[in-house]
């Protein structure tokens, strides 16, 4: 462990206030030993920020029994806070039950703090955090070029838009121009994992619910787009594919093939999944007039897609804010009602649908060219220069040790996810790592908007309604 | 394991033997999905990798019903004394897969907020690697677990 404070290097000035005394304050020698006291500050801000950080040396001795409970605190182990809250004063029979973090229905690690009142929910306090990676923090200690291999995690269920928002991010700061052809295999590979992603959602949507062999459906189906991605990009998950600079290889041989197998594949599956749901009175008993949401509380709480759209809001990143000359093809915003459960489940089978016919334009017109921005400042040299050129073999060993500098500036690019509005934000200090990035995820604010669904609603429909608002939990707490 | 005895249809066999071949024939993993990992872990179970083959498809909610724990995904220091408590919660005998980079090492985060390996938490029996491991990986990483059950002893 150092010494020197993790002071803010570059343009920006560093703090010169001093830390509170009460941060100064160590319980005991050992905590403060693997303890260090870091001056953060945010960029905006008058007043520096203090906070302790905790170095990882420190993270490999968890399960020593440390005697200091604000670590604990800290670290998020305890969380007596999440307990302290008004008792009605006229009632003492709410029953209060834990859901989570463990418990399969809730898509991950996400902890439900439900108030009973016999079968009735009358207050819901998601309590997230159990997958808090810092992703945030790590980005910053990685090159742009490497930054996409780190934020293609965040979001496991849809890393091609995970790795689109950074690229176009990073893109727009260096102000490099993607060739037709490199967008085109953005698109087609981002509108694959939508619906991918959809599939997943629809496989555990009909698990919970009760329909189990939609999760022997939905994931054989998924099962066809991952086999297209593990040839294209060479990985079936977390893929690191969308670079900034366009995309990291060409589309391989034959991928005409592939993708029109997924979409016979997909479309009759997806088929199928209207038959046995759409008429089934079990799934509509379920599902309509469950879980509802108002367009006001959407815009209140920051939902987006599907579930912003399944109250009737007409909002598409992208129609609003087109990338990737995604505007060039033709597809509509299916919208719904109610804000339901049912209207959800019909949003996103047809956002299914609309996917596989942008999929089948880009099939269609997929422009011949370069997949990445000739710009050689943020490109490596093709590897036949590598043998001619001892410049273009440096230029490559420099590119991929050091990375690319960027200009001085901030950023925030938005791209529309499977499950909703999916922004990065990235400050740049004008070095070759961001100096501070942060993602807008989607699922965050919809796990925000979860107790305005379930409030007054019945226990069984925790599961439709959780299931429903698709929410991935390494989006939520990165 | 079998020695055919006579022409009646004996099956004589070592009780060792017997237990263990029930034991891998019959393990049920417990529900422990955190990160990436997991969906692998869905999609071994789906229809095209079928882990019905090997008699272990039951996925249970409860880790009272569970034989073997897949750490599947990044265990933050939020989630370690969760993990362990379900641990705890497991009925002997139990195993313990730890699926993925993240779960057997921290994988690429190296930071606060990761347990840099979950052997730090609960005993593992076989690390599988990759990021996130194919289906194939997680069959090959529990048939080794089934070698691993079949060659040992009964101590518990």
């Amino acid at each position: 462990m150092s010494d020197t404070p993790n002071v803010v290097t570059g343009d920006l000035e560093a703090p010169t206030t001093e830390a509170p005394e009460e941060l100064r304050d160590t319980a005991s020698e050992s905590a403060a030993a693997r303890r260090e006291i870091h001056d953060m500050w945010v960029a905006g801000t008058e007043e520096p920020a203090w906070m302790r950080s905790y170095t990882d040396e420190g993270a490999q001795e968890m399960l020593e029994a440390d005697q200091d409970p604000a670590v604990d605190l800290h670290r998020g182990t305890v969380v007596e806070d999440d307990f302290i809250f008004e008792e009605p004063a006229d009632d003492d029979e709410l029953q209060i039950l834990n859901m989570g973090p463990q418990h399969p229905s809730t898509h991950g690690v996400l902890r439900l703090h439900l108030e009973l009142d016999g079968e009735t929910i009358r207050r819901v306090k998601p309590i997230i955090g159990y997958l808090h990676t810092g992703m945030e923090k790590t980005a910053e200690t990685l090159t742009y070029m490497q930054g996409s291999t780190n934020v293609t995690r965040m979001d496991y269920l849809s890393p091609m838009h995970m790795e689109l928002a950074f690229s176009l991010a990073v893109e727009s700061l260096l102000g490099v121009e993607i060739p037709e052809r490199g967008q085109a295999i953005r698109v087609l590979l981002t509108e694959l994992n939508r619906v991918s992603s959809h599939l997943v959602w629809a496989a555990t949507q009909g698990t919970d619910l009760g329909a189990v062999s939609m999760l022997i459906y939905g994931l054989r189906d998924r099962e066809y787009i991952l086999e297209f991605f593990e040839k294209t990009t060479g990985l079936r998950m977390n893929h690191n594919f969308i670079r900034p600079g366009g995309v990291a290889a060409d589309l391989p041989d034959g991928w005409e093939e592939d993708v029109e197998r997924i979409i016979e594949k997909v479309s009759q599956g997806v088929a199928e999944y209207e038959e046995l749901l759409n008429g089934n009175p079990i799934f509509q008993d379920r599902t309509i007039g469950v879980g509802v949401i108002t367009p006001e509380e959407c815009k209140a709480l920051g939902a987006s897609g599907p579930i912003a759209r399944a109250s009737g809001i007409n909002w598409d990143i992208r129609k609003a804010f087109p990338y990737s000359g995604i505007d060039k093809y033709d597809f509509e915003v299916p919208t719904g009602k109610h804000g339901d459960v049912w209207d959800r489940y019909q949003v996103r089978i047809a956002e299914i649908w609309q996917s596989l016919g942008i999929v089948k334009q880009v099939l269609e017109k997929m422009p011949p060219g370069d997949y990445r921005t000739p710009d050689r400042k943020v490109t490596p040299p093709p590897r036949k220069r590598i043998d001619e050129s001892m410049e273009a073999l440096i230029h490559h060993f420099k590119l991929f040790t050091s990375g690319f500098k960027v200009p001085v500036g901030e950023t925030y690019r938005a791209v529309e996810s499977p499950r909703g509005e999916l922004g990065m934000y990235i400050v740049s200090d004008g070095r070759e790592r961001p100096w501070r990035m942060h993602a807008r995820t989607p699922s965050f604010n919809h796990v925000q908007a979860l107790p305005t669904m379930m409030t007054d609603s019945l226990v069984a429909d925790i599961v439709a309604t959780i299931a429903s608002c698709d929410p991935v939990l390494g989006d939520v707490d990165r | 394991m079998a020695h055919r005895s006579g022409p009646s249809g004996f099956l004589l066999t070592t009780y060792e033997s017997a237990v263990n071949w029930t034991r891998t024939r019959s393990m049920w993993a417990a529900t422990f999905g955190l990160a990436c990992c997991a969906i692998e872990m869905m999609a071994t179970g789906a229809a095209h990798n079928d882990l019905a083959r090997f008699g272990m498809e039951v996925f249970r909610a409860s880790p009272r019903q569970a034989d073997l724990m897949v750490v599947a995904g990044r265990v933050s220091q939020k989630m370690a004394p969760v993990l362990r408590q379900v641990y705890d919660q497991m009925s002997e005998p139990k195993w313990v897969i730890s699926m993925g980079a993240c779960a057997s090492s921290g994988g690429m985060f190296n930071n606060y907020a990761l347990v840099q390996g979950v052997d730090q938490v609960v005993p593992v029996d076989v690390y599988v690697p990759g990021c996130p491991p194919g289906p194939q990986s997680l069959l090959h990483g529990i048939l080794m677990l089934q070698d691993k059950v079949m060659a040992g002893e009964i101590r518990r």
